[in-house]
């Protein structure tokens, strides 16, 4: 427990801390208040006036709703893909003891190491090598490669620390392999994963460079944000849709914070 | 009558590690059957093999007459009490102690009422809504036992459970187990490396070494009557006695033992015995422990506290009653 509770920071610490925090936040507010402006070719400082009209706009155009559906699609794909990979693969090198696990073990996580244009290009050129037309589905796999490595991540970090016996105790006490896995495996986890899976999920969202060489002609809602930026029309749209996708993306993220701080206390406290 | 637990010829080979080794064993109905061995030496292999968490290479197992070999762990009517108890953290004690039942498909007011009467049992009635991380390392232990016995298993089986206890609360879970299993007759197969449990706990122990067993007998054939030199060193610290040595006092050439307690000790003018010399002295409270030097040969003695002591390195002269002296099967 902190025992100088009562003393408070001094001052220089503090402009420090709130210099960090305005670096690290004004960019975003900047980008909330750009999209009440009512100049719609350039980002002029201040804005000389006020509209909410851009949120009307934004509803009406099509393809805002293409590339968010898209977007959203893709990101719970590559998710649903990641959360059964990732777990499978963590199950497996942290369970049992076996010839080339650590080659294994680095090998999944090297794709999250790699940079992304890497992966792309590589991608690519597979696509291109196996004759397999863009789709739907190559988006998916290329975000599948890095939203694997964090669900898998997360689930070894888990599995570490719950008991190997819980599951031979459970086996003991009746339960089969499904039985054990539903009551016994999945609770234990189920934190770590739904953590891995948020992460996943926005990670996929907010993709660009692996996107980039494997959707072809469709847009997910990052490409369209760049693809926007360069017209010289309606520029605020890009801003509303940015603002609507922080507030919307919060909320989960703050739920999967508590759910896992909650998992860690008592899977620390069990054993 | 059918054995509780039986092994013909079982082996269970890692690579070229034989882990258990060619073991005949059968347990009886009802009884409690302590497995002692140093680490390495198969017997938790064996308990392992008893709850189906192990295949055995070779030979077969029978629980109460059904062959066990494929049979997972899931379908044998066996329950183990795990050395590091391994609750589910996720489950209230209660939800702990109805798993077995819960998986089985027991209705949930029934389930708790068993649940709650097996935590009766163990004397923890009442702690149902506690996590498994707010009891203490004996409570636990006490939650696991209660979570194998509400499945009213055939035969129970206990990994090492009083390992992590401290000495006090091992020696009350001791008695508590013991009369517990006079109580519900299930039979309990104990693994232990501790001579002094498997003894004082076992209706009979079998002694393992390198994945075989070097004897199984009562607590009493096993201290009195050790049949190889390991048991007698293993089980209460004999004297092993060479062949030379033996065949002057008995006329045989085998390999003999000779309890520390059974060995007086002498001033060195007192007559016949063994010269010897005393090497150094162990103080155990209740009593001493000498080593002494007969010759080259460095044999124990255990003495009463309060028996007047030689001086260390002085001669002495050790007297033993012949019919305490115990010639081994071991051949010379």
């Amino acid at each position: 427990m902190r025992s100088d509770r009562s003393q408070s920071a001094p001052l220089g610490l503090k402009i420090a801390a709130a210099c960090g925090l305005l670096f690290l936040h004004l960019p975003i507010l900047l980008i909330f208040v750009y999209a009440f402006t009512t100049e719609e070719k350039s980002f002029v400082w201040p804005p000389p006036a006020l509209t909410t009209q851009w949120f009307a706009v934004t509803w009406n155009r099509p393809d805002v709703w293409q590339a968010l559906s898209l977007s959203v699609r893709v990101a719970a794909i590559s998710t649903a893909i990641a959360l059964v990979l990732g777990t499978l693969c963590s199950a497996a090198v942290s369970r049992t003891q076996f010839f080339g696990r650590e080659t294994i073990s680095l090998l999944v996580i090297l794709p999250i190491a790699l940079p992304g244009i890497i992966t792309g290009i590589a991608l690519r050129s597979a696509f291109a090598l196996a004759d397999i037309p863009f789709s739907f589905w190559t988006i998916v796999l290329g975000h599948a490669t890095f939203c694997v490595v964090v669900v898998y991540n997360n689930a070894v970090a888990r599995f570490r620390r719950t008991s190997g016996s819980m599951i031979e105790a459970s086996m003991d006490l009746g339960a089969d392999g499904f039985q054990t896995f539903r009551h016994v495996v999945l609770p234990n986890i189920a934190t770590a994963l739904l953590a891995g899976g948020m992460l996943a999920f926005a990670l996929s969202f907010d993709e660009v460079i692996v996107t980039t060489f494997t959707a072809g002609q469709q847009q997910t809602l990052p490409i369209w944000m760049l693809e926007e930026l360069i017209r010289p029309r309606q520029r605020p749209v890009t801003n509303v849709v940015a603002m609507v996708v922080v507030l919307v993306t919060l909320l989960p993220i703050l739920l999967a914070y508590y759910l896992t701080r909650d998992g860690d206390q008592i899977a620390g406290s069990s054993k | 009558m059918t054995s509780a637990v039986s092994f013909a010829r079982v082996s269970r080979h890692f690579g070229s590690v034989r882990a258990v080794d060619a073991v005949d064993l059968d347990i009886v109905p009802g009884e409690f059957f302590a497995m002692l061995g140093p680490s390495g030496s198969g017997k938790t292999t064996c308990l392992r093999l008893i709850a189906g968490f192990e295949q055995p290479t070779a030979g077969s197992i029978a629980i109460f007459g059904e062959r066990a070999e494929g049979v997972p762990p899931y379908r044998r009517n066996v329950n183990t009490v795990f050395q590091d108890y391994a609750l589910f953290p996720h489950l209230n004690v209660l939800d702990n102690v109805a798993y077995g039942l819960m998986v089985k498909g027991v209705g949930k007011p029934e389930r708790q009422k068993a649940a709650e009467e097996a935590l009766s049992l163990v004397r923890l009635p009442g702690y149902g809504a506690r996590r498994p991380g707010q009891l203490s390392g004996g409570q636990r232990q006490r939650v696991a036992l209660a979570r194998a016995l509400v499945n009213q298993p055939k035969v129970l089986l206990l990994d090492e459970p009083l390992g992590a206890l401290d000495l006090k609360l091992r020696e009350n879970m001791q008695e508590e187990l013991k009369s517990l299993q006079k109580a519900l007759g299930i039979t309990f197969v104990f693994v232990t490396h501790d001579q002094g449990e498997a003894l004082s706990m076992a209706d009979r122990v079998a002694v393992f070494n390198d994945g075989k067993i070097m004897q199984i007998g009562t607590p009493e054939d096993i201290y009195q009557r050790p049949k190889t030199r390991f048991v007698a060193d293993f089980v209460g610290s004999s004297n092993v006695l060479p062949p030379d040595f033996v065949q002057r006092y008995s006329g045989q050439h085998r390999w003999g033992s000779l309890r520390p307690e059974s060995i007086r000790v002498g001033s060195a003018a007192s007559g016949d015995g063994v010269a010897a010399r005393l090497v150094s002295t162990n103080y155990l409270g209740a009593t001493t422990r000498l080593a002494l030097d007969a010759g080259g040969l460095r044999l124990h003695a255990i003495v009463p506290a309060g028996t007047a002591l030689p001086e260390q390195g002085e001669a002495v002269v050790l007297t033993f009653n012949r019919e305490h002296l115990h010639l081994m099967d071991e051949p010379a």
